[in-house]
């Protein structure tokens, strides 16, 4: 076979593997992934059994200590609606009434159950110029 | 003072623009005095860069609250060594950080070629100028760090966040935006370059070492964030998959592949195409690191807040994209490459085997990472967890380790199969042996792709110490001297090679201490009160009493209350005291009343951690303080005006309060096996990459230099 040709059916070879790693990548992604949710999303369309990234504020007083676990209310960014959560695990040193955060889990009978050790809370922003607005 | 800076920022970002005019100019023209000029123009800009520093570390360290970026960042009771570092905790500081970083870079680049690549040179500085321009466009007209405090001057700052008091954050960001900005030297010289149509090598010689400066940078910024995440933020690992976390190994990948892939074209003349759009890709890369700390467009617990400059980044960062890829282009009849690939059994091969898997990494990372976003303009927005990231680097990492084994053994051009095994036998009979020691012994059989890391990295070491070992004695052989001589000898000959070795063997053992305790680390999370025992790992651990301090501060991060416990672990035939705690920072907030503001604040963990060669004994506590809630309510309403001495009294009353009656607290213990070799093998990369980067002595270079020309000679008469 000359050169040319066979550097062809290589690279042809090459392409077709990279085009099908990536298709699996993708594939898997969207398998994989949960999809993002206010609390208002959340109420007006959660599944029953399927899992969700909820995000949103904690809710002024709401955190509340259960035994080992913690039960507090996530409210929309800018609005009121808002979800009880019930959460085990480790709790990130920001956490505190009004932070923003994010918790995976499922809605189980109107209470969001999370998944342990998934709650993130972003920085405080007491550090930047935006929490005073 | 502000306006002092102010100005320096001005004249910088005048003197940035005029550097990059004057070399286009000047090279244009070919007019060299103008050439000679821009240069001066940008050393010009890092003298004032460094002033305008200056100025502001100077405010942080007096507490001057007339600069709003200090008022914000710092306050008096912080500690000075945390002042001296709040300035890159903000926005603009660390904008101020790049640009300086930046300049000086420039400056050091531009001085040692500036009798060399005439040609190249100038449209280097002008885009570097223009790089340079950009940033401190950025701070000029939206994010001035000078800005002052509106109204009248306060007399007390925020703070520094808590959750940044800790030495790694010291230099964790510098570290990070030395290798972000190292990397824009390389990138510079490669758009002029293709600029002049100069696509030999001859860029790549003259900024390889700056590369490898950057790399080397990224490399010890990104370990050094992990560890600050394994020692103070509580939750006990070193990495998240966070997309911040993301944002700078993904240049520190494509990095990598392009200090390997240099080296084709350097000795082969291959992979031009490839070797420029690897750097422009890692320049890319390291701008959108720095873009998404600030752009606020992606969840992350690291990132500054919403900020402003979200859509210059985004502007500038598509500029350079378009720019770069049109550029190359235009030039891809000039970056024909010079020779063919002879054999899949070859290091050049290898080389591009190892590039593919590193740049294949790194796009996955970057899927996974802006996959909220990409789903969103699909739909609904989505996002992976870490354990996809986990199932998806995994079999990316073992190809990777593999490769970096067989890679150094293989010949340039050819090996042939007879070689390779010849070369292969003793490694793959190390990984052997690993293979049936750990099996028979231990239970590292239960997770499969860390058995196979484990047998990797021992094939890995036995490569490298067999190079070693043939390379020292072969040397022995000839001049008959001592094995640590020749060993020396051996590594001063080809530094660069040897370097790269000592490197492949640290990361080698990083990722052996990444299998171990990614996949056999025990945590327990439980409540006890004093006196309970609980089983962790083979220790058991009691908490034998708590601790309350009031204005100790022993981590010396400016807490004045800190709560936490005694634990005793036994085991293993060893017994030890762990003492972790939780610090409690003051907040300003009024509605907290005058006792509350000092509970109710910022709280960070400070874990304590008993460090081992087998295994770390990581542990946490959240002590509960909601029984001091009516006490300090109560204590609000009646000593709201009291003199500070009897306020004092009164906090003291509360903390040895808690100590005296304690109610029952949460900790996280992990037993995490082998957790420091990830350390220990950034150290011997970090050696290794000295080793590398560390110039020839100057009388070896004219030797070398002499050979050279003798040669040329020689083959100049014979032709």
């Amino acid at each position: 076979m000359d050169p040319s040709r066979k550097r062809k059916i290589r690279l042809v070879l090459a392409l077709s593997v990279a085009v099908l790693l990536a298709s699996a990548l993708v594939y898997t992604t969207f398998t994989a992934s949960t999809e993002a949710s206010t609390p208002s999303e959340l109420m007006a369309s959660a599944e029953p059994g399927r899992s969700y990234e909820l995000t949103g504020k904690v809710v002024e007083d709401s955190v509340k200590r259960d035994g080992e676990g913690l039960r507090f209310a996530v409210r929309d960014r800018d609005g009121t609606a808002s979800v009880p959560v019930v959460y085990e695990g480790v709790v990130p040193d920001p956490f505190r009434d009004g932070r923003e955060v994010i918790v995976s889990g499922e809605l189980e009978g109107g209470r969001f159950v999370a998944e342990r050790d998934s709650l993130i809370t972003k920085c405080p922003s007491k550090f930047t110029d935006d929490e005073k607005i | 003072m502000a306006g002092v800076g102010s100005a320096c920022l001005v004249v910088a970002l005048m003197t940035a623009l005029y550097a990059a005019a004057a070399s286009v100019y000047g090279a244009r023209s070919r007019k060299r005095e103008f050439v000679v000029s821009g240069r001066r123009a940008i050393y010009c800009m890092a003298a004032l860069l460094i002033a305008a520093t200056a100025l502001l570390q100077s405010a942080f360290l007096r507490s001057d609250f007339s600069l709003k970026l200090v008022a914000e960042g710092s306050s008096t009771d912080t500690p000075t060594f945390y002042k001296a570092t709040a300035m890159w905790a903000t926005q603009d500081g660390s904008l101020l950080l790049w640009a300086l970083l930046l300049s000086v870079f420039t400056s050091a680049v531009l001085f040692l070629t500036r009798n060399s690549l005439r040609e190249i040179a100038p449209w280097a500085t002008a885009v570097l100028g223009v790089v340079a321009g950009f940033f401190l466009l950025l701070m000029v007209g939206w994010e001035n760090p000078f800005t002052t405090t509106p109204g009248p001057v306060p007399l007390e700052g925020a703070g520094l966040n808590p959750l940044l008091r800790h030495p790694a954050m010291m230099i964790h960001p510098p570290m990070l935006y030395t290798g972000y900005v190292g990397f824009s030297i390389p990138f510079a010289f490669a758009i002029g370059a293709l600029i002049t149509r100069s696509t030999g090598a001859d860029w790549i010689r003259a900024t390889r070492r700056f590369a490898l400066v950057a790399w080397t940078f990224l490399g010890t910024g990104i370990l050094l964030g992990a560890l600050w995440s394994y020692t103070e933020l509580g939750w006990g690992g070193y990495w998240a998959w966070d997309p911040v976390e993301n944002a700078s190994l993904m240049p520190w990948l494509t990095g990598t592949a392009f200090i390997h892939s240099i080296m084709v074209q350097e000795k082969r003349g291959m992979l031009k195409v490839w070797n420029v759009s690897l750097i422009i890709g890692t320049f890319v890369l390291a701008l959108v690191g720095t873009f998404l700390v600030r752009s606020g467009i992606l969840e992350s617990i690291h990132a500054f807040g919403a900020s402003t400059i979200g859509t210059q980044f985004l502007v500038f960062i598509s500029a350079v994209i378009v720019g770069s890829a049109l550029l190359v282009v235009s030039r891809l009849a000039d970056l024909q490459t010079e020779a063919r690939l002879d054999s899949l059994l070859s290091r050049e091969a290898f080389f591009l085997l190892n590039n593919l898997v590193l740049v294949g990494l790194a796009l996955v990372i970057f899927w996974g990472t802006f996959f909220p976003l990409i789903s969103e303009a699909a739909g609904a927005e989505r996002s992976v967890g870490p354990p996809w990231f986990d199932r998806m680097t995994t079999p990316l990492a073992l190809a990777l380790v593999l490769l970096m084994g067989i890679g150094p053994v293989v010949a340039w051009r050819r090996i042939t199969l007879a070689g390779l095994r010849r070369a292969l036998l003793v490694p793959v009979a190390v990984a052997a042996v690993v293979l049936v020691v750990l099996v028979a012994l231990t239970d590292a059989s239960g997770s499969l792709p860390s058995l196979a890391m484990f047998c990797l990295v021992a094939f890995v070491l036995g490569v490298v110490g067999q190079e070693f070992w043939r390379g020292a004695s072969a040397r022995r052989v000839i001049t008959g001297r001592g094995w640590l001589r020749s060993l020396s000898e051996l590594v001063g000959r080809n530094r660069r090679r040897h370097g790269g070795y000592v490197a492949h063997a640290g990361i080698a053992v990083l990722f052996c201490g990444v299998a171990a305790s990614s996949a056999f680390a025990e945590q327990k999370d439980v409540r006890l009160s004093p006196g309970e025992s609980v089983q962790s790992g083979d220790y058991t651990v009691t908490y034998v009493r708590p601790t309350a301090t009031l204005g100790r501060d022993d981590a010396g991060t400016g807490a004045p209350i800190s709560f936490g416990a005694v634990l005793e672990a036994k085991g293993n035939g060893k017994e030890f005291i762990l003492r972790p705690r939780r610090n409690y920072y003051p907040t300003l907030d009024a509605s907290k009343g005058a006792i509350g503001r000092f509970f109710e604040g910022e709280a960070t963990s400070e874990v304590d951690v008993r460090w081992g060669l087998r295994s770390d004994f990581w542990t946490a506590v959240r002590p509960d303080i909601s029984a001091l809630d009516g006490p300090i309510r109560e204590a609000n309403a009646r000593f709201e005006g009291a003199s500070d001495d009897v306020q004092a009294t009164v906090i003291a009353f509360l903390v040895e309060r808690y100590r005296t009656d304690p109610p029952p607290a949460t900790f996280r213990t992990i037993v995490s096996p082998l957790v420091s070799w990830i350390w220990i093998g950034g150290a011997i990369v970090l050696l290794g990459a000295l080793v590398a980067v560390w110039p020839a002595p100057e009388a070896r270079v004219r030797r070398v230099r002499s050979l050279y020309s003798a040669r040329l000679g020689k083959d100049l008469s014979e032709a």
